[in-house]
This record gives structure tokens, sequence and C-alpha cells, in this order.
């Protein structure tokens, strides 16, 4: 490693999604600047009882036609066929050859590689609990490993069982690009597709690859997921309202709408755009991580690490606070992240904070946790494009303490040069991407 | 601006073959094997009833009292990572203001961490009340469970098997405040989190990153799992220390384990800046991926390990014919190991019937995402020690693999250690370390 690397500029050259409000961009664009909520009762498994038993989820949505190979993904988890259909998108927009045996699209597979942030597959709920059912001995109160055996062995299957990986995702996408590069997949909770968009294109500043295939897949609309947000009292309990209960920065918020789906980013070198001559749409300017190395349960109470993190993205873009034109906020619609980040962009912006708009795509799209990153930097790409900022609905009543221009509840008219992606997570997790309208 | 140049000033691990390195090195120099009986649970009704267990392993001899609440929150994997964490930093010198908060000499927010987690299995004894309350005509309800079974559940459950609390944890121990990663790319996930944190010393965003992996594989769900996959050999129960036969003729399988493999990295200013010991460079580093259909296998021709490793020596502008040890990734699965043997030599020519080349697995087991970074500080000492032990269950090569397999301890100076790795899955990787010579 003794060679100095290039410092390259990347640049974005294509986007798709699978989400809940939108199975394409444009679709899922729509939705946002409109309000249309992606949010109803959950229809994956019965969740009629929990204390939440709605979601935003994706529906009737049909990964056989992004394939040609359908049979080779069949198996995938949720997550896995979500990316399939959001890197299809995203492939054919920047010209990148996929499913061909001799792909036209002169990019060298070794220097193409992929990077989600990305996460489980769901274990087989219902054999699973009943192995447990069957595994409790009541006489001796002991669990029974042979009864779990028998009834897990008889039951489960192992292309699930594989599927529970939280790498497949990026394996799956492996086998339908054909790519070869740095390839990797993380996990950072609600952090981590916005954290693997921002290594992956530091893979590319350093020269290390030309493109990377970058975004996140996720669903944890499981009962395993569902029961740990709720015990964690993370989730909106408002079952009588669904399409109202993501209400972020607003006093009445009482936790966030859990969703699923995948966005994906392709990431390039402006060298590498440029010889294939395909579209720009944006420049990924800055990228900033941190921990926050406080508690386990809390966000640290004066935001230390969102703080940290916004501050590192600004000295990696090399711009001031001053340039920045939108923030896409983390935004919730939990107390706590709703409260930090504020006070995190006022520190950071100090007396700018309150002129910049400062927008959560959550309010209508709903937290797609490992893929909730790259779907929100995506609504940043469209603000730039169209010049107008994406709502955020459902704030009726604004939080007393919360004084930022939160753009509520109608989207709005606005030249957007410069913005921020900004993605928080369990444990301490900052994580904050800057992109930029691309001049030459 | 920093240099490219990143060193290794620490190691710490902790597996079935010892709960410090130095454990785990005479250990692997006397041909120990920690495989063994399974007694974490009973493995009645398993077809694999051995694995590599860590005994006698107290978490709380590794924290410091002010933290020791948060042992509630840990499941093994974490536990584990801490363990081999702790030794890392005291083998590096670093004091961070968990160890000694008087004389930290670490800079928090110059501090990256990144570590490779598995799929932490929940721990089915805590969740049992929890279904059993959920019972109707013997069958499990998930209504009941939605409303009577779940309120049994501790709250923070779900923070227990988060893959990035891991790297969370250690981070609030010792106030690691740069950035943090936790990569889940199964067994390769280690090395790849060893090679991103050296890349984010390299780009100039840290000056020191604990890098490494950890994973706690002897539960009922992993086994389960890894039986169902076929991964596991069911042959051998008889025998622990002969059933993980890697690049053996009689392979019949994996077998599964658990630990952690930590290093410390730093830039070469830094360590040099306090005067490190330091104990290797990373020449260079590769990552590529495998594409098979047969997601669990690695592919026939093991290119995606064939390319990790020419970037990692491109990288580290060397010949084959300078390593002097390969440390290969060596699961025990026969088309798996040959794939891999077949990967290494199509990278690396005709130079394989030299290089000496030592699979560590037969004695550690298969640690999953701590597997690569435990090698990697094997491959640490090995260079400190001027030896490479002899290779355990690999007397008869499986036909096609020329690899040069030690079979006898070797003595010599080892100037380049290539350690490579793959995930069932895909995401292939290689690191090149060089002996520090200033």
């Amino acid at each position: 490693m003794t060679e100095k690397k290039p410092n390259k500029r990347v640049v974005i050259t294509g986007i798709g999604i699978v989400s809940p409000i939108g199975h394409d961009v444009e679709t899922m664009w729509d939705a946002l600047l409109k309000g249309k909520s992606g949010m109803a009762k959950t229809t994956i498994f019965d969740a009629s009882t929990f204390p939440t038993s709605f979601s935003a989820e994706v529906k009737d949505y049909d990964f056989t036609k992004y394939t040609k190979n359908p049979e080779l993904h069949k198996d995938g988890h949720r997550g896995s066929k979500f990316a399939i259909g959001a890197a299809a998108q995203a492939c054919k927009q920047a010209g990148i050859d996929v499913e061909s045996d001799e792909p036209t699209d002169g990019i060298d597979r070794r220097m193409m590689g992929i990077y989600l942030g990305a996460g489980e597959g769901s274990v087989n709920s219902d054999i699973f609990m009943q192995a447990l059912v069957n595994t409790m001995n009541n006489e001796t109160g002991e669990m029974d490993w042979g009864k779990w055996a028998e009834v897990a062995f008889g039951g489960l299957d192992p292309k699930d069982e594989l599927e529970q990986e939280p790498g497949m995702p990026v394996a799956h996408l492996g086998l339908f690009t054909g790519a070869r590069g740095p390839t990797r997949s993380c996990l950072t909770a609600c952090a981590a597709s916005t954290q693997a968009v921002g290594e992956a294109a530091m893979l590319i500043r350093r020269g290390l690859a030309d493109i990377m295939i970058a975004g996140g897949a996720h669903s944890m609309i499981h009962p395993l997921g569902i029961m740990g947000f709720n015990r964690l009292t993370a989730l909106s309990t408002r079952n009588d309202s669904p399409t109202t209960a993501s209400r972020p920065f607003s006093a009445t918020r009482d936790g966030f709408v859990i969703g699923e789906g995948s966005a994906i980013l392709i990431l390039e070198s402006l060298d590498s755009a440029e010889k294939r001559g395909v579209q720009i749409l944006a420049e990924v300017l800055g990228f900033g991580s941190s921990s926050d190395a406080f508690r386990i349960t809390d966000m640290h109470e004066e935001g230390r690490g969102a703080i940290k993190a916004i501050t590192a993205a600004l000295e990696d873009a090399g711009i001031s606070y001053k340039d920045v034109d939108y923030i896409n906020a983390h935004g919730t619609s939990t107390t706590e992240n709703d409260s930090i980040e504020t006070k995190a962009i006022k520190a950071v912006f100090k007396e700018e904070a309150k002129n910049i708009p400062v927008s959560s795509v959550k309010s209508v799209m709903g937290h797609l946790i490992g893929a909730t990153g790259a779907a929100e930097l995506i609504s940043c790409l469209m603000a730039i494009r169209d010049g107008i900022i994406p709502p955020t609905m459902n704030l009726e009543e604004p939080d007393p303490e919360l004084d930022l221009d939160y753009v509520p509840n109608k989207a709005r008219k606005a030249k957007v040069d410069i913005a921020m992606n900004e993605s928080f997570g369990f444990g301490g997790q900052n994580n904050v991407v800057i992109v930029k309208r691309y001049e030459k | 601006m920093s240099s490219a140049r990143v060193v290794i000033t620490g190691v710490g691990s902790i597996s079935s073959v010892g709960k410090t390195s130095s454990e785990m090195w005479e250990s692997l120099c006397a041909g120990g094997c920690g495989i063994d009986k399974i007694t974490a649970f009973d493995p009645v009704g398993f077809d694999c009833k051995i694995a590599g267990q860590v005994n006698d392993f107290k978490v709380r001899d590794y924290i410091p009292k002010s933290f020791r609440k948060s042992v509630k929150l840990m499941s093994r994997d974490i536990e584990l990572s801490i363990a081999a964490a702790d030794e890392a930093l005291r083998n590096s010198g670093i004091i961070t203001k968990g160890m000694d908060p008087e004389n930290v000499n670490v800079e928090a927010g110059r501090f990256a961490i990144n570590l490779g987690a598995g799929l932490i299995s929940c721990d089915l004894v805590e969740l049992e009340p929890s279904v059993s309350a959920s019972v109707v005509d013997g069958k499990f309800d998930i209504q009941k469970w939605g409303s009577d079974g779940i309120e049994q559940i501790t709250p923070l459950w779900l923070l227990k098997y988060l893959p990035n609390m891991l790297a969370c944890h250690i981070g609030i121990i010792h106030d690691i405040q740069g950035p943090s990663n936790s990569l889940t790319c199964s067994e390769v996930a280690g090395l790849l989190a060893i090679n991103e944190a050296a890349h984010i010393i390299a780009r100039g965003d840290s000056d020191i990153a604990l890098a490494g992996g950890a994973e706690a594989k002897v539960n009922p769900m992993i086994m389960i799992r890894q039986c169902l996959l076929g991964r596991a050999t069911s042959d051998n129960n008889d025998e622990p220390d002969k059933a993980l036969r890697p690049f053996d003729a009689d392979a019949k399988g994996s077998v599964f384990g658990e630990g952690a493999g930590i290093v410390i990295l730093e830039s070469i200013e830094h360590a040099k800046g306090r005067d490190a010991k330091i104990y290797a460079e990373l020449a260079g580093i590769g990552e590529s991926t495998n594409i098979n259909p047969v997601y669990e296998h690695l592919e026939a021709d093991g290119k995606g390990v064939q390319i990790a490793i020419e970037k990692a020596m491109a990288e580290a502008q060397i010949g084959a014919e300078e390593l002097d040890l390969i440390i290969p990734h060596g699961v025990g699965i026969a088309a798996d190991d040959l794939a891999e043997s077949k990967g290494i030599e199509a990278a690396l020519g005709e130079a394989v019937s030299k290089i000496p080349v030592w699979p560590t697995k037969s004695m550690v087991s298969n640690t999953g995402a701590a597997a690569g970074a435990i090698d990697v500080v094997a491959a640490v000492c090995a260079m400190r020690e001027g030896k490479i032990p002899a290779a355990k269950n690999c007397e008869n090569k499986i036909k096609g693999c020329n690899l040069n397999i030690v079979t006898e301890p070797v003595e010599a100076e080892l100037n380049y250690v290539l350690c490579c790795g793959y995930g069932y899955g895909g995401q292939t990787a290689a690191i090149v370390l060089k002996k520090f010579d200033g």
C-alpha cells in the first residue's frame, strides 16, 4: 500500500429503487412530493395483535421482470429480491450490461464492485417457534434439544437458512451483474446504506474501483423484527391511523414506521463516466462517518457523534456549512432522534440553521432500516434535478423545542445545488453523504 | 495528509486454542486442537456434535468496573470481541479511557473501529418463555405471541443481536469516536474489515484503527443451519481432533467454532510517533467476489479468490516467489478447498509448489467472521517468531491440489505472508503482510 492513491472525482450515473411508495424512481418521487403514504396494515405476517400492527410494505412487486434468470434468485429473501429490481434499474440507466456472458459496455468487471448496507432474511417463524414449543420439557423445565433438532431438521429449508445471512443481497447482485471488484456488505443498523455509499465512493476516489454498485436492501417486517422494535418502544403504535403515524419533528411523534425496500446508486469515477459517455446525475462530494461511543441504548445528548459526522462530511467535501441548500434528515419520528438531530444541525450550521430546509421523507416512505439512507440519497438527487424539496408530512403540531424549517406538509420549489443526507443508527452510528449538482 | 503506509502494532485473539494470541501460538506450535464435543448445549439430534468452543471464559474479566452493567446486553459474539480487543490494545501499548482515564495516549476522534460480524443467533432459552405463553392447542399462535408473549421478552432484546453491537460496545468501553463499521460478509468478514480499516487510515480519515472479527457459532441455530446446508461434517464425531481436514482427500466437511481476532492498525507516522513496536506492514490488500449460482460453495475455479490475491500482490509489488507463507481459508469442505487451491494457483503460478501453506482451521475450527482475522494474528505471530508450525489433518492432499502444505514445522525468516479467504455467498479478500523493515 505504499503507492499514493489518486484522488478521483466520484459521480452518480444510475439510480434505482424498490420502495413502499413505488417500484421505480419517478413513482417514488411523485409520491414523496404529493405525500402519498406507503403505510397500511401489515400483511406479510399476522401482526394484528402486536403493539404495532401496521408498516410500509413493498406490495405487488415481481422481481422476475428484472432478470433473465429468475431461478437464480427465486430463493432470495425479500431484501435480495428488492435489490435485483433496484440494481436492474440503476444498471440500465448507467449503461451497465447485466446478465450477459460477454458484456458490451466496455467496463472492466475487476474494477466494478458492490457495496450494500443490507440485512438479514427472516427466520421461518412458524417452524422456528413451533420447534421452541416442542423443545420445552414441561416436567423438567429444561430445553430438550433433541426435540428442537427434530422439528427444525424436519421443517427448515436450507435455502431459507442461507438467505438469513445479511450478505446475501450482495451475493445475488454479484451473480446478476458479474462484478468482480471490491465487494462488501455492512450492517450498521439504520445508517448502513449511507455508510455503504460513502465507503464505496472512497474506493473509487482512491482508484480501487471504477464503478461501485452501492446502496441498501433490507426488510425487517418479520415477527422477530417487529417484536424487537416494539420492545424497544421505537415504533409508532398509532394503529388506527397508519398514514399519519410517521410525523417527524412533530410534538405528537411517537416512534418510527418500519418500511422495507432497496435503493441502488451507480457510483463511478468521473474518468470512467466521461469515457463511457453516460449521463451524469450528480457528484458525490463528501462523506463523514463517526461513532458516538456513548451508550448502546441512546444517542449522545448533545449529538456529539452526529456533529462529528456532519463536520467531517463538510470538510471532506471542501465546503462551508453555508453552501448546503438542503438537508435530508434522518428524521425518524422518534422523540430522541428528531430532538438530537435538530441540536446537531444547529451546532454545525449556526446562524444558517434556521434558513436551510430540512425534511424527512420517512414521513411518507417509512423507515427502510438498512436501506433507508440510500433511498433518501436518491430523493436528494431528485431534489437537485427538479428544484423541489420533498415535504415532511404530518407536521401539524410543531414541537416548540424543534424550530428549524422542516418544509412542513407541502413540497417546496427551491434551487438545490448541494444536498446533505444524514443517517444515524442504533449504537451511535453516524454517517453523512453530501451530493452536488454536477459541473465540469 | 497521512501517508498510505499502514502497520500492525497490536494483536489479540480468543478461540478454542487459547484465550490470548500467545496461548494460541503455543498451542498451534504444539499441534494442539481446540475441536471437541459440544457442551454449550446438548447436541443430541444434531448430525455434527463437535465444535471449537472457548471454555471457562468470563467477559467480566475484560471490562472496566464502570461498564459492567452493560454485560447483560451482550451476546456471546460481543463478549468474545471485547476479550480480543482488550488483548490487542494492551499488546499495542495504546491506553484508552476505559483502560486508564488518567493516561490516555490516543485521540478518540482519530480512532476507527471496523469489525466483521456474523448473523448473531438469538438465545433460544431466553425466547422460550414468551413462546410457551403463546401456545393454543399445542401449536404456536402468533396472535397470542403478539398480545401476551412478547411482553415477556426483555425490552432491549434486539440490541443484543444487531451485528454492529460488537463495534459499539468496544467503542463505548474504549472511547473510539472515529468511523465505525460492521461488515457482514460471513466467513471473510474479518479480513474485509481489516482491509477497510486500512483504507480508512490510508486515506487519512483516522490515524489508528481497531479491526478484525468475531463470531460465536456454537449454538443450535447456527449448527442447524450449517448441518442443513451440508457444510458441517457428520462423520467425525468420535475423533474431534481429526475432524476438520483442510485440503485433505478425506475431508468430510467443516467444524464450526467461536472466537475473535483483533489487530491494531496505525499509520506509520502515528506508530513511530509513539515509539510503538511495529509487527508488520500491510503491503497489499485485494478484494473481489465469487460468482456461483450455488451460493454456499466457492466457484470451481476459485476465480474470485484468484482476483483478490492478484490485486493484493500487485499492490504489494512483489512476485509470487517472494511469498514465504500462505495462510488459506481451508474450511475442510472438499469442493471448496479444491476450488480455493485452484484460485491460489491461478494467481501465483508455479511458485505455489514451493511456498509453504499452513491452514489453521483443523486446530482452531471455523470461526466464521473471526476466521480471517485470527489468521492475520497467527501470521503476525509466525513472522515475529520466524516459524511456521506444522499443518494438521492434511496428510493426504486432495487430488488436483498443488499447494505445498507444511507437514513439518519450518524455521525461517518470513518476510511476506499472504492471508486469503472467502465467504459462502461470495465475497473474497486477500492481504499481503510484510515484515516491518523500518
